[in-house]
């Protein structure tokens, strides 16, 4: 049986609670909004994005505290990165929520977001993981309009 | 004549013995639920989604697999032995209905696949043949998104206006802004019977009236009605009136449309195909009279057999003291969730069936839901397809526990102890 305080971490609930980096972005050049019509969640990501890194990240929305807390950490997680090293963690984190990361693999490069396993023992929360990410790579694509998860 | 009946020794269609006299043996009813039975997540399950889907009795299932095992023929043409008793089964179904509600006659009601093409159905004929550019057709804020989206298409190509008259902020019909929306160009009226997002029973009476004032139809929603209320057409008098079988202890991919048969005689076809005609040539076709008009293709047979055979279940139980049960279980899990510290109940009004709809703290339905079902609870987070009702109260979602005539005041406690341990993992 899936454990409720795998899913309900201390640093998810903490991050939920009180989000980082969770503003409008004054010095935006990018941003995008994420949506997921299921539970109404709603994020928007704004990117400062100086040649090709990250120079600096915010958010802000309404969402469950798997996604807010997920959008928070990535902010955390995503800043000074490259486009491409950006790309790599959310690959890294999408296999992580979806159970198809081997629990001794590359965990290190994911640091905090590791707290997320837990994710992968509830399939229908892992659009909540992913609504932040999703909508990060809409922004660095340059993607026009809404990102959904359905 | 050999009967259906008698042709199988059968465990199916058994005599209905409920005394509807008597108060509602809960325990009795559970036992008829086979899915009852089951343990979820090492947990009793307890089934508190009922607005989105009610389980369904042993002679609900019986009668659909009896139906395929025994009786499974395409119906109303044939001359053959089967076919005879697939018809004749499927228009008891459709007496079943008729009696349920008290309709006028049986050819007033049409089988369709629920709620929902019911009102597409009314939309795209009665609709499109009566709205025009500059008519309005008035429905309210607390309808689900089926009674919205059909009639947005419709005004979208007719160029006509949706009006929507506004609710209270416990989620009570303004009826006095009600009535100031009907008007000279007001061609229909729809609106919900009982509220799915806040389980508000509208004032339907006071609704039908008003607007008949006016000669101006009124279609009534009534899918979460149905398994809640006595419904009596006669004394409702309004002109369409539909719901869905498995709301109401039925198979899915069933519903009804009642419609007066004056209307439905003066509304062209729906869909074209077979059974709905009386005669095709190339130059013309002859529809066929009520209510196989409206009833093209060979429609879901087992699905209006397991129908009727729910009406039977309820009917056997009694629906007053169906009602009666419900009633008192939704008071009892009023006040011991409302006694919850944090809790906000969406939707307070006087009149209510079936459903409780609630906000925890700033804690998102979402993660209300989860936890819950860890402990086996399901209920229902989101928006329950009914957007416009959580704008008109400025939230994303709500978390809803529905009740069904088999719940018990032992499962509001264990949603009460689940909430607690909501706020322990939140605290």
């Amino acid at each position: 049986m899936p454990d409720l305080r795998e899913l309900y971490q201390e640093v998810i609930l903490e991050h939920s609670k009180a989000p980082r980096n969770y503003r409008e972005l004054a010095t935006a050049n990018h941003k995008a909004e994420g949506y997921n019509p299921l539970c109404g969640d709603h994020f928007t990501v704004y990117l400062d994005l100086e040649g090709d890194s990250i120079r600096d990240i915010s958010f802000q929305g309404s969402g469950c505290a798997i996604s807010k807390a997920s959008a928070s950490l990535m902010t955390q997680s995503v800043k000074g990165k490259t486009r491409a090293e950006a790309a790599r963690l959310f690959d890294q984190f999408h296999k992580l929520v979806t159970g198809q990361s081997p629990a001794n693999g590359n965990r290190a490069e994911l640091g905090k977001l590791a707290v997320f396993s837990g994710v992968s023992e509830f399939p229908v929360r892992v659009k909540c993981a992913t609504l932040a990410w999703h909508t990060l790579h809409a922004s660095l694509e340059g993607k026009q309009g809404t990102v959904s998860t359905e | 004549m050999t009967t259906a009946a008698n042709r199988l020794p059968t465990e199916s269609h058994p005599p209905q013995v409920g005394d509807a006299s008597a108060e509602l043996d809960v325990q009795k009813a559970r036992s008829d639920f086979p899915i009852l039975r089951q343990r979820v997540r090492d947990r009793t399950l307890v089934y508190l989604d009922n607005a989105a889907t009610s389980q369904k009795p042993q002679v609900v299932i019986d009668a659909i697999r009896l139906y395929y095992e025994r009786d499974n023929a395409n119906i109303h043409r044939g001359v053959h032995f089967l076919s005879e008793h697939a018809t004749e089964e499927y228009e008891a179904a459709r007496k079943n209905v008729q009696s349920f509600l008290s309709a006028a006659d049986a050819s007033e009601i049409i089988f369709v696949r629920g709620a929902t093409e019911a009102i597409n159905l009314v939309a795209q004929t009665y609709g499109r043949t009566n709205v025009h550019a500059g008519d309005e057709v008035l429905i309210t804020a607390m309808e689900h998104h089926s009674n919205i989206v059909p009639w947005q298409i419709l005004c979208e190509e007719k160029g006509a206006r949706l009006r929507v008259a506004p609710i209270s902020d416990s989620g009570e019909l303004l009826l006095e802004d009600f009535e100031n929306l009907l008007g000279p160009r007001t061609k229909i009226v729809a609106v919900t019977h009982v509220s799915n997002a806040l389980g508000t029973i509208t004032p339907v009476q006071r609704i039908i009236e008003m607007a008949h004032r006016g000669n101006i139809p009124v279609l009534v929603d009534g899918a979460q009605a149905v398994p809640h209320l006595k419904v009596d057409l006669q004394a409702l008098g309004c002109d369409f009136y539909v719901f869905s079988g498995h709301k109401v202890y039925g198979p899915t991919g069933i519903g009804v449309l009642y419609g007066k048969s004056a209307l439905l005689d003066a509304m062209p076809p729906y869909q074209g195909g077979g059974d709905m005609i009386s005669s095709v040539t190339f130059e013309k076709t002859i529809y066929n009279k009520l209510p196989y008009k409206f009833e093209a293709g060979t429609p879901h047979v087992a699905g209006a057999i397991g129908l009727g055979a729910a009406i039977q279940y309820v009917n056997g139980l009694g629906m007053d003291n169906i009602v009666a049960h419900e009633h008192e279980l939704l008071a009892y899990a009023t006040t011991t969730v409302s006694a919850i510290p944090g809790i906000r109940l969406i939707g307070t009004a006087r009149e209510k069936a079936g459903v409780l709809s609630f906000l925890l703290d700033s804690i998102h339905p979402h993660d209300i839901g989860t936890i819950l079902d860890q402990e086996g609870i399901a209920i229902r987070t989101g928006h329950h397809c009914a957007q416009p009702v959580m704008q008109r109260f400025g939230i994303a979602a709500t978390a809803r526990a529905s009740f069904a005539l088999y719940n018990t005041r032992e499962e509001v406690d264990a949603l009460v102890e689940g909430i607690q341990k909501v706020r322990e993992v939140f605290a």
